[in-house]
């Protein structure tokens, strides 16, 4: 093997560790930062369960469900951008493609509208997961379950669609001026004031689905070579769109359940980690999960140091940073996009 | 030979798209050791049948490969059994050429390519010396050139080491030399044991290296036997409505497409 074959080897085994670490110093950042300042050692008490009361309050109450929801809601994210790019062969696949997160948000916003919860309630999360269960099975009722590719995206992008009217008529008919505003807060995605409760109704649809995507890799790999080569390789392809599809809108609507909508980190994040794995749809998928978290995390600690009149949300940070940050790419790779997937 | 003996057993195959007949009544048995050039006009159905004897079409009739039915055979166990090369040699990542051959290792359960084995490793870098790829192993397929790739999607078939191999139009767009050579590792792949079958428009090499050349025209198979016997001047007219030269040069079959009538 040549040394330029051994670097590369080990830049990609120390990749996945290198990117854990980050993430776990930025979950650290994360719950020292905020009004109240917190050393490393106010924060490994209060975890234990000692120290100050009110500290104790802060972290494990206030911080500690934040940070876990920006760690598992960035890297589903993350990963669910892998895998819909992993399966449409497409670096411009992004997780919403399918409707899933939207409808969960148009779901959570009726709510809001009809005046049953409020944005913080937990029937709300509750209606955005159903919400995202009702975009697969309208998905498939309309594409059928040996649908192609195409027939998927042109009903994804109804779904999508329709999702987005009702949202808009969810906010049109609002009771109020006040939850007209609510639902437009909420759907700005933020992580703000969540509590272990939402961590609770999250990460039951959370893991799961990470773990669906996660087993598909090698799947993944093979559709490299078209659908055509992948099914003589013993892939089912029909089979593996639906469970891509399934495990996206899972984790994806048990995200937007608690967070709103948090845009650009699915699509971002596996573009950020592909060239340090070969360019390789399976390789790409852990990294792709530590970066949506990482991303997120820091996004998190940003709009509460950022010194603002009113609280920036941070699914807005991600795309007033991410949109540019994407055009840089697609700029960068214009050559290697070309190219690549003609 | 009693029909169970053959390696690919087909028995009134046909295919239909949307309630049209593709393919008709396809019945041939073939063995072990053979490279079988699958020819015939634009349409005629040559990429449906092979992908129906793939597996990957559904078909009416019967399929058996080694008397096992086709269709109760489960994905991976087919997919070790037949190796399916499709046609255009499409690569949507920039993957290094290794990596693409290593997909071969996928139906006998390698899942990451960069945790291979020694028996799989050594089974890949023997199919990227076979098509003369190893020197461009290292590097993206999509820096390759035509030629190149070609013969990296070759040793990928090849990786698979099943009994049977289906190319469609494995030579297409590419140039004498890579024709010559693509063909010459498919005689080979068939010398060693394998079943091949190719679909092809080049007549004069399905004249030269094939062992059996199978003709089919609007969805039936009309002809099939050795290259000498099937490709006559007469053949050609009926079936592709081209007169051709038909001759012999170095005690092998020489076959133009010469004018059409």
């Amino acid at each position: 093997m040549s040394d330029a074959a051994t670097m590369t080897g080990l830049a990609r085994r120390g990749l996945v560790p290198g990117l854990a670490l980050l993430v776990a110093i930025l979950a650290m950042a994360s719950l020292a930062a905020g009004p109240v300042r917190l050393s490393p050692s106010d924060i490994v008490a209060a975890l234990l369960g000692r120290g100050d009361e009110a500290i104790r309050t802060i972290v494990t109450e206030i911080r500690l469900p934040r940070a876990i929801l920006a760690v598992a809601i960035g890297g589903i994210l993350g990963l669910s951008g892998a895998a819909m790019q992993g399966l449409l062969r497409n670096p411009l696949a992004a997780p919403s493609l399918f409707g899933a997160p939207q409808s969960a948000a148009f779901a959570a916003v009726a709510t809001i509208s009809l005046g049953l919860n409020d944005a913080l309630s937990w029937g709300l999360p509750v209606a955005a997961i159903a919400g995202a269960f009702l975009s697969v099975f309208v998905l498939v009722a309309v594409a059928g379950r040996n649908a192609s590719l195409l027939l998927l995206i042109l009903s994804g992008l109804a779904i999508s669609s329709l999702a987005g009217a009702g949202t808009a008529l969810a906010m049109n008919l609002a009771p109020n001026p006040f939850a007209a505003l609510e639902i437009a807060f909420w759907l700005l995605g933020s992580l703000e004031d969540r509590s272990m409760r939402h961590v609770a109704l999250a990460l039951p649809f959370i893991i799961p689905a990470a773990l669906i995507l996660y087993l598909q890799r090698g799947a993944f790999r093979a559709l490299a070579l078209g659908e055509e080569a992948a099914a003589s390789l013993g892939v089912g392809v029909a089979r593996l769109r639906l469970v891509v599809i399934t495990g996206v809108a899972l984790g994806v609507g048990a995200a937007v359940s608690v967070a709103g909508t948090i845009a650009f980190i699915g699509l971002v994040a596996p573009h950020l980690m592909r060239p340090l794995v070969g360019y390789d749809p399976a390789r790409v998928l852990v990294p792709s999960a530590l970066t949506g978290a990482a991303l997120l995390l820091a996004a998190d600690i940003a709009v509460r140091i950022i010194p603002a009149t009113t609280n920036i949300k941070v699914g807005v940070l991600t795309a007033i940073i991410g949109v540019p940050f994407f055009l840089w790419l697609i700029v960068r790779e214009r050559r290697s996009l070309a190219g690549g997937v003609a | 030979m009693s029909d169970a003996a053959h390696l690919l057993l087909a028995e009134g195959v046909g295919v239909a798209y949307g309630g049209c007949p593709v393919v008709t009544d396809a019945a041939f048995g073939l063995d072990a050791g053979r490279l079988v050039a699958l020819v015939g006009p634009n349409g005629a159905g040559k990429t449906t049948l092979l992908r129906a004897l793939g597996g990957l079409t559904p078909s009416t009739g019967r399929i058996t490969v080694a008397g096992t039915d086709l269709l109760k055979l489960p994905p991976r166990e087919r997919a070790r059994r037949i190796a399916f090369l499709p046609q255009g040699h499409v690569v949507h990542w920039p993957l290094t050429a290794r990596d693409v051959v290593a997909l071969g290792r996928y139906p006998h359960g390698l899942a990451d390519p960069s945790r291979m084995g020694a028996r799989d490793a050594a089974i890949v870098d023997a199919a990227l010396a076979r098509t003369d790829a190893s020197a461009f192993a290292g590097r993206q397929v999509t820096t390759l050139s035509g030629g190149e790739r070609a013969r990296v999607m070759l040793a990928r078939v090849l990786a698979v080491e099943a009994p049977i191999l289906l190319a469609d139009e494995p030579t297409a767009a590419l140039d004498p030399r890579h024709q010559i050579g693509i063909m010459a590792a498919l005689r080979e792949e068939a010398r060693r044991g394998a079943l091949v079958i190719a679909v092809t428009h080049d007549l004069g090499l399905a004249a030269r290296m094939a062992d059996e050349v199978m003709v089919i025209d609007r969805g039936r198979i009309v002809a099939r036997g050795a290259p000498r016997t099937v490709l006559t001047p007469q053949l050609m007219r009926e079936v592709y409505g081209v007169d051709a030269l038909v001759t012999e040069h170095a005690g092998e079959p020489v076959i133009v497409p010469w004018t059409a009538p």
